[in-house]
């Protein structure tokens, strides 16, 4: 239709040509030319969230969810955190080394580990501390920065397995410690078995190498599990008997109990879910129609349900999941709603393949307190005002 | 009999000088200057710790040197770097003062992180000598150690720290799961 009439007014113009000079206002200016690397539109601004720090090689910055649609996070705003900055890795000098309790030490190049065979899976990474201000009663504006330490990539590698395997397990070998190329050396312990079961040596990212602020030229992707063990820029898998117990897993991402005791080795990242819209700061701009969309994640696989209360919690109704339904990856879920005009909260909850019911904020401080900021994964109340505002709770 | 015996040695010497590793025969057979060039592995065990030794009286120094501007005179920390002494007694209170002495349950990791990632602006630039007088001074901050006590490979795996005992495994999940 638009072509037929674009055609006709071109034939007419020329006719028109033919007697009188066209004034250059009446033509259309030509597009930019093709390039080499995509941009994103000027007029898209959504970008990742961070503090600025006087130390800012260590912090994080968050994922604008509220933006997000599907369940794959684009690269550049897939959530960071660092310990030590970005190292700038030139992936031809980069090597990693696979050591210790193995029958075949091994260097591998990042050339290596293209030529082996290679998997794609989509996985979501959070950071532990991903909604650790919910826990401690002082909850971010917005969905950014209260969920957006976790992000759902694609990602492409080798197994570890397949790697594993290659260089021979002797018998002692029941733990990995995986090191970064970062300034501090970043390490992390990781059961065999996990890595046996899932864990990806991953250079691929949403279709291109992996950003450097997501460990070019290698990293892990440990499935549902959290961030930290999904080390960065990784040049060393030292195979051991035992955890080496370094500071992230002995003093940091251990979570501690109103009994003074603390649990080591809290990996998965439990079902979690939240509204990303309408969401806080966000503002209804009349009564009528609205799709209620928000993402559920579990490290311990698939979500099998979500449920949305628009009704300051009393009525519950199952949320439509978008296919596929991938395990230790997000899933979509929706739901229409008419908006009456009338204050009131909007909440979801999700249930994993395992029957794991996200819980409250209260389940979870009556168990754990306050003092064990990582792994919350509580419920999240976003709270509608009569002019259409939306707020945290 | 003696030519099967003569073609399996061949193939087997083969292997070893192509150094056949796997399936795949990938990557390249890492040199022993490699690897120990490359792994600064520590365990709780001291397995990894490598010669050398200090005390808290050397690492003073270095401490105010290298350390103080970031971690305070005392370890108190200040802005956004955290504190590394005191805090005992603090963990089961609604306001827990997690250091090095009040919660780090192993000394080999105080070795080994700061081996790793300190200082902040120049990790990996003290040498084993330094490390092992830095780890005392620490140590010594908190009231573990003595200022003359000798820490080296031997010595401070044994060294105890007040949080050993206080760490427990997951067991979650601790919440509520629907029966299925």
């Amino acid at each position: 239709m638009r072509s037929a009439s674009r055609r006709g007014f071109l034939i007419a113009g020329s006719g028109i040509a033919a007697m009188v000079a066209v004034p250059r206002s009446w033509g259309r200016k030509l597009g930019e030319p093709v390039r080499p690397y995509g941009e994103r539109s000027p007029f898209e601004k959504s970008q990742r969230f961070y503090h600025k720090s006087p130390i800012p090689e260590t912090g994080a910055s968050g994922t604008p969810l509220q933006d997000s649609c599907g369940i794959i996070t684009p690269s550049a705003l897939h959530f960071e955190s660092h310990h030590s900055g970005v190292p700038q890795i030139d992936p031809a000098r980069h090597e990693l080394l696979i050591h210790g309790a193995v029958e075949h030490p091994l260097i591998l190049k990042l050339d290596d580990l293209q030529r082996f065979p290679s998997v794609s899976r989509i996985h979501f990474i959070e950071c532990a501390g991903n909604t650790a201000a919910e826990l401690a009663g002082t909850p971010r504006p917005n969905v950014q920065r209260s969920h957006g330490l976790a992000s759902c990539s694609e990602w492409t590698g080798v197994t570890l397995a397949t790697l594993l395997q290659e260089v021979g397990l002797k018998p002692q070998a029941k733990w990995i410690l995986a090191e970064g190329a970062d300034a501090g050396r970043m390490a992390r312990s990781i059961p065999v078995d996990k890595a046996l079961d899932d864990v990806i040596v991953a250079y691929g990212q949403n279709g291109e190498a992996l950003r450097p602020e997501q460990g070019y030229p290698v990293r892990l992707v440990v499935p549902g599990w959290e961030g930290n063990v999904c080390v960065k820029w990784l040049h060393r898998l030292h195979l051991a008997d035992q955890p080496s117990m370094t500071r992230e897993e002995s003093a940091g991402y251990t979570d501690l109990m109103p009994d003074g005791k603390s649990r080591m080795f809290s990996f998965v990242m439990e079902a979690k879910s939240v509204i990303t819209r309408p969401s806080g700061e966000q503002t209804l701009p009349a009564r009528g129609f609205y799709e209620i969309s928000g993402l559920a994640w579990s490290g311990r696989g698939r979500i099998e349900r979500v449920e949305v209360s628009t009704d300051e919690g009393q009525a519950w109704q199952a949320a439509e999941l978008q296919e596929p339904r991938l395990t230790k990856a997000f899933t979509r879920f929706r739901l229409p709603w008419t908006w009456d005009g009338k204050p009131t909260t909007l909440q979801s909850r999700c249930v994993d393949e395992t029957g794991y019911l996200q819980p409250t904020r209260d389940e979870l401080l009556a168990v754990r307190g306050k003092n064990a900021t990582d792994h919350y994964n509580g419920i999240k109340v976003w709270r509608v005002l009569a002019d259409g505002k939306v707020t945290h709770v | 009999m003696s030519r099967f015996l003569l073609f399996g040695c061949l193939v087997l010497t083969t292997m070893v000088v192509m150094g056949q590793r796997g399936k795949y025969n990938l990557g390249r057979v890492p040199t022993s200057e490699e690897l120990q060039a490359r792994d600064i592995s520590v365990f709780p065990t001291g397995v990894g710790l490598p010669p050398g030794e200090g005390s808290a009286k050397e690492g003073r120094s270095i401490y105010v040197a290298r350390c103080a501007s970031c971690h305070g005179d005392h370890g108190e920390g200040h802005g956004a770097n955290p504190p590394i002494a005191g805090g005992l007694g603090t963990l089961k209170s609604d306001a827990p003062r997690i250091t090095v002495g009040s919660y780090w349950p192993y000394a080999t990791t105080v070795w080994d992180y700061i081996n790793r990632a300190m200082p902040y602006q120049e990790p990996g630039s003290l040498s084993p000598q330094e490390v092992y007088s830095l780890t005392a001074y620490l140590l010594y901050l908190n009231g573990i150690v003595g200022d003359s006590e000798v820490l080296n490979a031997k010595s401070l795996p044994k060294v105890k720290m007040p949080n050993r005992d206080g760490f427990v495994p997951d067991p979650r999940p601790d919440t509520r799961s629907l029966s299925r």
